[in-house]
């Protein structure tokens, strides 16, 4: 059982005009097991929530704190959040090139289990991950992310958090990109993870049309910086009818 | 050309062709009043079926184009003997033919040439380690239909002092591949030049570089494409870290009125590691023809990208080992295309040894 605890995270970036807060104080907490759905209109902060919490140097942290089980994150390096138990699936993947899928996914679960994985079950396991997200294994020898179509960006990342197995995983508008084929196949993979893993997921989107494959337990409706009202899955059902609107102050 | 000149100058470094180049650190090979020590220094020590290898006196074997370069000029005036390698027409050995280096103390000139038969296919591998002061000339002559795969590797220790001229000469329906890695040497600076013997020739020129603290390596890429129907792709990726680190990239390409339906495209990267590095990048296409297929040229110099190792970093993976890992897939596209594994590996080995040197900024 793990606990991600958000607690008044103020943030900001540095632009041509000066430092901009971004978040203006978001209390959140996530249990293993729960999904919470944040929602909310573009420029919202939702992307920087994220992004902070797995440490992008582009954020500063101007106040509050985040703890993983109690244990500062904020004070960690972007590779221990990792090792932590956290996971970004990132709304825009980046591409590395002349690093192999293979080569780079081997590198990150070494990093992760703190021991090379054994070469006769990786093969195995690897292959069996990426079945289960219908993917080519021919994809194991691309570059990273290099020439992937939106889905296949989106699939990759599904299949780094089923072998990385976080504790916490925050999915940044995993939907978006994704025709309704690759749609159900992503959030299927969700699904199984969060099953097998008892994970706990923040799952970031602008749209309501991925809660109808994964079902969240808890909606916040996030607004200039903040969640500005929380409540259970039929909160989307609200916001699928009358949008943002009401949330939206000038 | 038939004669040998008789008269060169010494460059004074105002030339536009020194104008980047520390003089003073090429322990005199450009200087006319410097005593230079006229050596065989190319040899093999088995060829493949096929191939000859013999030396032959310098007056028998007179240069195969021109060159206006100083040093190159010298190299043809001190070298009395010039080393021949000869691959038969049609001949296709299975593996390449390596030509190793013996470096003495004094400083040498050199001049070697190659002469792929026609319809030929051969790999030729200059190997360059230890140290050494020395100029030297490589003339590759491709008959028709011959293909001729070059790769020279300076994995010189870092105080080697390296003045050389690559030259290909593409025959009709030849295709010509080189790949230059310059991972070592104080002062490395070659001339990768290629013209065309006949229409529908290709040429592929790729290059690796990697320059350490005071470390000058310079590369100076010249294709000429005076005939119709050519192509050449030229592809050279650096990275640079230290102090007083310093690269240069010249790649010139001419397309003449006479080479219609020419098509060329050249692409220099360069990767700063640290402060205090500097890499110069200077690509230049002249044409005279409407008529091409294509031509173009880009050139990029910065440091990592910081997108690139956040994404490595949130997997895990920490900031050091993401930049190599940043630095060997930057450096595998050059690399893959010697072909010859135990030789990639063991450049690769010498990056993550330059590397380890080095704190990464």
């Amino acid at each position: 059982m793990s606990t991600l605890e958000i607690k008044n995270l103020q943030v900001s970036v540095n632009t041509e005009e000066g430092s901009k807060q971004i978040l203006r104080g978001v209390d959140l907490t996530i249990n293993s097991g729960e999904t919470h759905a944040i929602m909310g209109p573009n420029g919202s902060g939702k992307s920087t929530l994220a992004y902070s919490i797995a440490g992008h140097p582009k954020y500063t942290i101007t106040g509050g704190s985040v703890t993983l089980d109690g244990v500062d994150v904020l004070a960690m390096s972007v590779d221990e959040r990792a090792k932590a138990g956290l996971f970004l699936a990132m709304q825009y993947p980046v591409e590395v090139p002349g690093v192999s899928v293979s080569n780079f996914l081997r590198t990150s679960v070494t990093a992760i289990r703190g021991e090379a994985p054994k070469v006769r079950t990786w093969v195995g396991e690897v292959k069996e991950a990426m079945a289960a997200l219908s993917m080519d294994p021919a994809f194991a020898e691309r570059n990273v992310n290099e020439g992937f179509s939106g889905g296949e960006k989106k699939r990759h990342e599904i299949l780094q958090m089923e072998l990385l197995k976080p504790k916490i995983a925050i999915l940044d508008e995993t939907d978006s990109g994704l025709d309704v084929d690759a749609l159900r196949v992503v959030s299927e993979g969700v699904n199984r993870i969060k099953e097998t893993n008892n994970l706990g997921i923040m799952l970031i989107t602008h749209y309501t049309r991925i809660l109808r494959y994964i079902t969240p337990d808890f909606v916040h409706v996030f607004s200039n910086g903040r969640i500005v009202e929380e409540g259970g899955a039929e909160l989307a059902n609200k916001l699928e009818e009358n949008g943002y609107a009401e949330y939206v102050t000038a | 050309m038939s004669t040998l000149t008789t008269n060169y100058l010494t460059p004074t470094g105002r030339e536009e062709a020194w104008r980047f180049t520390p003089l003073s650190r090429l322990k005199g090979l450009h200087d006319a009043a410097t005593v230079v020590a006229d050596h065989i220094s190319l040899s093999s020590h088995s060829v493949p079926d096929g191939v000859t290898i013999s030396t032959q006196p310098s007056v028998e074997t007179p240069p195969n184009s021109l060159t206006d370069d100083l040093v190159v000029q010298r190299v043809r005036d001190g070298a009395s003997r010039v080393t021949v390698l000869a691959i038969a027409a049609n001949a296709a050995p299975q593996s390449p033919i390596f030509l190793t280096r013996e470096s003495g103390s004094s400083a040498q000139l050199s001049r070697t040439v190659i002469r792929a038969g026609v319809n030929s296919h051969a790999t030729v591998v200059v190997e360059n380690v230890g140290t050494g002061t020395f100029a030297e000339e490589i003339e590759m002559i491709l008959e028709p239909g011959s293909h001729l795969h070059f790769v020279t590797l300076q994995e010189w220790d870092n105080d080697a002092v390296h003045l050389g001229r690559h030259h290909a000469i593409v025959g009709r329906d030849a295709t010509f591949t080189s790949v230059v890695v310059t991972v070592g040497g104080s002062l490395v600076r070659l001339l990768p030049t290629v013209e065309y013997a006949g229409p529908g020739a290709s040429a592929e020129l790729y290059g690796l570089y990697f320059a350490g603290s005071g470390q000058h390596l310079e590369h100076r890429i010249h294709v000429d494409h005076n005939l119709p129907d050519g192509k050449s792709r030229v592809n050279y990726k650096g990275a640079l870290s230290g102090d007083g680190a310093h690269t240069v990239w010249i790649g010139d390409v001419f397309i003449r009125a006479a080479a219609e339906r020419t098509d060329t495209y050249e692409l220099n990267r360069n990767l700063l590691l640290s402060d205090g590095a500097r890499a110069d990048s200077v690509p230049n296409l002249e044409i005279e023809t409407g008529d091409i297929v294509g031509a173009g040229h880009a050139s990029t110099t910065g440091r990592f990208d910081d997108e690139q190792l956040f994404y490595l970093e949130s997997r895990g993976i920490p900031a050091a080992e993401a930049k190599r890992l940043v630095i060997r897939g930057f450096f595998l596209e050059i690399l893959s295309k010697i072909g010859i594994e135990t030789i990639e590996e063991r450049i690769m080995n010498r990056i993550d040894q330059e590397l380890s040197k080095v704190t990464i900024a």
